[in-house]
Order: structure tokens, then C-alpha cells, then sequence
């Protein structure tokens, strides 16, 4: 009868042989020595450059209970200038998405590997979008103040041309990953290339164009919070004026404001995003 | 006429997957390309449309060489030649009255295309197309709503859609269940017959050829070696076409015969 064994059996278990096991070899072991000794190096390292004032880092909680002292209650004396402000953050964010969609809509195209005419676009296409999103938001404010002038109209073009890299990488993504079938089917019939995107590519494109849009709009609602802070109008500028003015109680009372508006912001578009996917 | 001589094409070099092969045909009739997987038949027929270049020969629809168009002249030349997808090719999301009407793209300018305004006589075409291939009832609705059998009936309306000058299919029925499969070559069958188009068809099934097919092709390793009617197809040729794949055809003649079993 055949017990399945090779010869030992668990029997022997009483006096088992010994054998060396390790998880890793010597070599491996030393290497992740090292590099645990390099990260803690590297802290050190990183700590005693960044200049760090150690009083103000221990005195922080109780500045953090003062300052929530002096932020309450919120102040409801410049509730009409904020939510004037909120609104301008919110069209700064939208007309920023808009103007960033119009743009990046022919850069995707040209950024899209599978339709891009030729190496040239493609590269030119890639040089746009590495160009504008690598820049943040907040810079291209600090750039659009400095040509245009403080208001909402930089803010507007802050918001657009970081948007739209972002936009049209994404897009370009969702424009190589369509189907093939429809498109040769189209070239098959005499289309022409306009038809093929209109007919082969748009209707493919459309259900990630539009989730990826949405989820800009939301970022650029939050990001158009904080451009007031460069002068690109909104609500910072009204959150900068009362931190400089000492005004904490207006200070929490923009703080509130802009937690509701992200807040109703994100509910608004995932029940966008619900209706139209 | 459609008159194909020394087509040559490979895709890797030194690997030719067509080599210096020759066909004509200007009888509308149904003509099958049968071969084992590999025998270059999709290639054949790809290169007749242009979807893939072929390297060297002639392709000469009614006199014009289509291997030497380009640009406006290439998709003139593509508009009167009708193409049936194995998948279908259908844009899901677009409505079957859109795809359907999509065959009429290379006769439409781009404002109408992109608008929806096609010509009403288009309209009426379309309308009747879908009718005589039994989808009346789902103008409106979305191809990705449809079976594949219906699907591919949206296909055959495309196609013909373009009132072709032929009519190529690229193994229409492989996708689908046998009973369908068979619904939809007696479609294509009937619809040549009516319209009086030439077809060429790629088929996996060697039964079905023998079926429907008034001429047979016999395609093996980029050469034509067969090209009869089916009573000429005897078992004989079916070996030397499928030498070296006869699992394949093995496959296909069972597929075949289970069919005739369900009817």
C-alpha cells in the first residue's frame, strides 16, 4: 500500500535533521541593512537643512487653542462680502474647466499615440501637457496677475492652463484605449478623418470625457478657493485681507464657507457624474 | 471587375504572408476563400480595401488600381467597396439608425455627417435596409442594446448601405452561435442574389462554403490552390488545403455537422 511518502516519514519528526533557512541571502540582508541606515541618514539629513524654530513647533498647541479661541464664534458682519466672493471662486472654476476643456480637446487628439498625424504633434502635444501641469495653479496666478493685473480674470486663466494638461492627458489615455473595430469599419466605408473622430472616436471618447471633466471642475472649485491669496480674486483674497487684519472671527467664518462649498461641490458633481455615466 | 495579380504582403520581413497571388472575379456571385488559420485570407481581403497596404501587385477595381490611390481618391475607391467585420465593427454607443447611415459617410459632407442631416433618400435606404434584414423595430435603439446576431444584421445594413460595387465579408459568422451563424449567411446569400453584387467571404466553415458558395477558393500558406465549384472540393483537396492544420478543419467539419443536427 502506498503511504505517498519518499522514504521519511512524520514519525521521524521525533529527532528531525537540522537545516540553515534564512528569508534572505547575505547579500539581501546587507543591502536592506544599508538602506535602512541611508533613510534614517537621509531624515537626518533633511531635518538639519530645513531650519526648523523648535520653540514655535512646541508652543503650537497652545497657539492652535488661542487661535480657536479667537475664531469663535464666526463672524457673520462680512457674510454678504464672502458669499459675493464664494461666488466669484465658484465662476473662476467654472469658466476656467470651460476654457481648459475648449483647449485641451485638440491637444488630446494630438497627444493620443494611436491618432496623432505624426511624431512632430505628438511631441509638441506631450510638451504642452508636461509644460502646463507641471506649473501649479497658484504660479500660473502669480504669472497671470503679473500680465493681466489682480482679479478673477488671471484666476480664470490660472485655473485654465493648469487644468490643461490634466484634461488633455487623461482624454489623450481614454482616446488610445477605444476600439479599433469601429474605426477600420469607418476608413472601410470612404470616410473621411473628420467623419472617422466624429463618428469612431467621439462617441467612445465621451462617457470618460465627461467623468474626467467633472472631476477637474471639483479640483478647480477647491483650488479656486485659495487664488484669492495671489490676488487672482475670490474668496482668499477676502481669507488673506481678515488674517492680515487680525479678524479671526471672519477668518473661520470663510473657513466654514469653504468647507460647505467643497463640500455641496462634491455632491453636485458625483450626482453629475451619476446622471451622465 | 475586381482583378487581383501578384499581390505580395508580409508584415515581418522574410515572412510573407501573401505571395504573388492572382484572382479575378467580375460574376456576381458569392465567391468563399477557405484556408486554415494563418493562410492569409483576412490579409487578402484587408488588402483589397487598403486597411492593410499591401507590398507589391495590382488591385484593379472596374480599371483603377487601387494599391496607387491615396487621400480623397482612396476613399472614393473604398465607398464602392462594402465590408462585413467578424465583430462587427459597430460603434456601440451610436443608435443602429447612425450606424447604419454611417455607411453613407463617404458620400455626405461633414456638417451633414456631423449633424445627423443625411439626404432623405439615404434615409429612406436606410429604413429599407433594416427592414428587409428584420430590424424595424430598433431604429433607435443603441447597438450595444442588440445580440450579436443582430448586430451583425446592423453590419450587413452598413455595408450595403454604400450600394457597393462588392461586397467583401471577413468570416461574418465566426462570432456567432451555429443557428445564427446560419441566418446570417442565408441573409448574405439572399441579399447578393438580390442586389446582383459579387461577394468575396472569408469563411472558417467548410460546410456552410459548400452551401452557399457558387465558387470556392482554396487559400494555403499566401497561394491560392483551389479555385473551383463546391462539387469540385472533394475531401482530396480539403487535405492539401489543410495540411498540417487538420485539427482545424477537423473542428470546422464538426461544427459544421453539429448544425445540420439542430435543424
Amino acid at each position: 500500500m502506498s503511504t505517498g511518502n519518499n522514504g521519511t516519514t512524520l514519525t521521524d519528526m521525533a529527532r528531525p535533521d537540522h537545516y540553515q533557512w534564512f528569508r534572505f541571502t547575505r547579500l539581501q540582508r546587507m543591502v536592506r541593512s544599508i538602506s535602512y541606515i541611508l533613510v534614517v541618514a537621509l531624515m537626518y539629513w533633511a531635518l538639519s537643512t530645513v531650519n526648523i524654530f523648535w520653540p514655535w513647533v512646541w508652543s503650537a498647541p497652545a497657539q492652535i487653542g488661542d487661535m480657536m479661541f479667537r475664531m469663535f464664534p464666526p463672524s457673520l458682519v462680512q457674510l454678504n462680502p464672502i458669499l459675493y466672493a464664494l461666488v466669484e471662486s465658484i465662476n473662476i472654476a467654472f469658466l476656467g474647466t470651460l476654457i481648459a476643456i475648449i483647449l485641451a480637446l485638440p491637444v488630446a487628439y494630438f497627444g493620443a499615440q494611436t491618432v496623432t498625424p505624426n511624431a512632430i504633434t505628438l511631441w509638441f502635444a506631450r510638451l504642452i501637457i508636461v509644460g502646463t501641469r507641471s506649473v501649479d495653479t497658484l504660479v500660473w496666478a502669480l504669472i497671470f496677475v503679473a500680465i493681466f493685473g489682480p482679479g478673477s480674470f488671471a484666476g480664470i486663466m490660472a485655473v485654465a492652463f493648469h487644468s490643461i494638461g490634466f484634461l488633455s492627458k487623461l482624454i489623450a489615455e481614454a482616446i488610445e484605449e477605444i476600439d479599433w473595430g469601429p474605426i477600420e469599419a469607418l476608413e472601410a466605408v470612404g470616410a473621411s478623418r473628420a467623419h472617422v473622430i466624429a463618428y469612431g472616436i467621439v462617441p467612445q471618447v465621451v462617457p470618460s470625457f465627461c467623468a474626467i471633466s467633472i472631476l477637474r471642475w471639483d479640483i478647480n472649485i477647491r483650488e479656486s478657493t485659495v487664488l484669492g491669496l495671489v490676488g487672482a480674486g475670490g474668496i482668499g483674497l477676502i481669507f488673506q485681507g481678515a488674517i492680515d487684519l487680525f479678524q479671526w472671527n471672519t477668518v473661520s467664518m470663510v473657513l466654514i464657507v469653504i468647507v460647505g462649498v467643497v463640500f455641496s461641490g462634491e455632491l453636485i458633481t458625483s450626482m453629475v457624474r451619476r446622471k451622465l455615466i | 471587375m475586381l482583378k487581383i495579380t501578384n499581390l505580395e504582403k508580409s508584415y515581418t520581413k522574410g515572412a510573407p504572408v501573401l505571395k504573388g497571388l492572382n484572382l479575378t472575379t467580375d460574376e456576381r456571385r458569392l465567391t468563399a476563400i477557405i484556408g486554415s488559420s494563418g493562410a492569409g485570407k483576412s490579409t487578402l481581403l484587408r488588402c483589397i480595401n487598403r486597411l492593410v497596404k499591401a507590398d507589391s501587385g495590382s488591385i484593379e477595381l472596374d480599371g483603377t488600381d487601387i494599391l496607387s490611390l491615396s487621400g480623397r481618391a482612396l476613399q472614393d475607391s473604398r465607398r464602392q467597396i462594402g465590408m462585413i467585420f467578424q465583430a462587427y465593427n459597430l460603434v456601440d454607443r451610436l443608435t443602429v439608425m447612425e450606424n447604419v447611415l454611417s455607411g453613407r459617410l463617404g458620400y455626405t459632407g461633414f456638417f451633414r455627417g456631423v449633424f445627423r442631416k443625411f439626404p432623405q433618400e439615404d434615409v429612406d435606404r436606410a429604413y429599407a435596409l433594416l427592414k428587409r434584414v428584420g430590424l424595424s423595430q430598433y431604429v433607435n435603439k443603441r447597438c450595444d442594446a442588440l445580440s450579436g446576431g443582430e448586430r451583425q444584421r446592423v453590419g450587413c445594413a452598413r455595408a450595403l448601405m454604400q450600394n457597393p460595387r462588392i461586397l467583401l465579408a471577413d468570416e461574418p459568422t465566426a462570432s456567432l452561435d451555429p443557428k445564427t451563424s446560419e441566418r446570417i449567411m442565408e441573409l448574405i446569400a439572399g441579399i447578393t442574389e438580390e442586389l446582383d453584387l459579387p461577394v468575396l467571404i472569408n469563411l472558417h466553415n467548410v460546410p456552410q462554403a459548400t452551401t452557399y458558395a457558387d465558387r470556392i477558393l482554396g487559400l494555403r500558406h499566401g497561394v491560392m490552390i483551389f479555385d473551383g465549384n463546391p462539387d469540385e472540393l472533394t475531401e482530396d483537396w480539403l487535405e492539401q488545403i489543410y495540411a498540417g492544420h487538420e485539427d482545424d478543419l477537423k473542428k470546422q467539419m464538426k461544427v459544421g455537422a453539429a448544425e445540420y443536427d439542430d435543424e
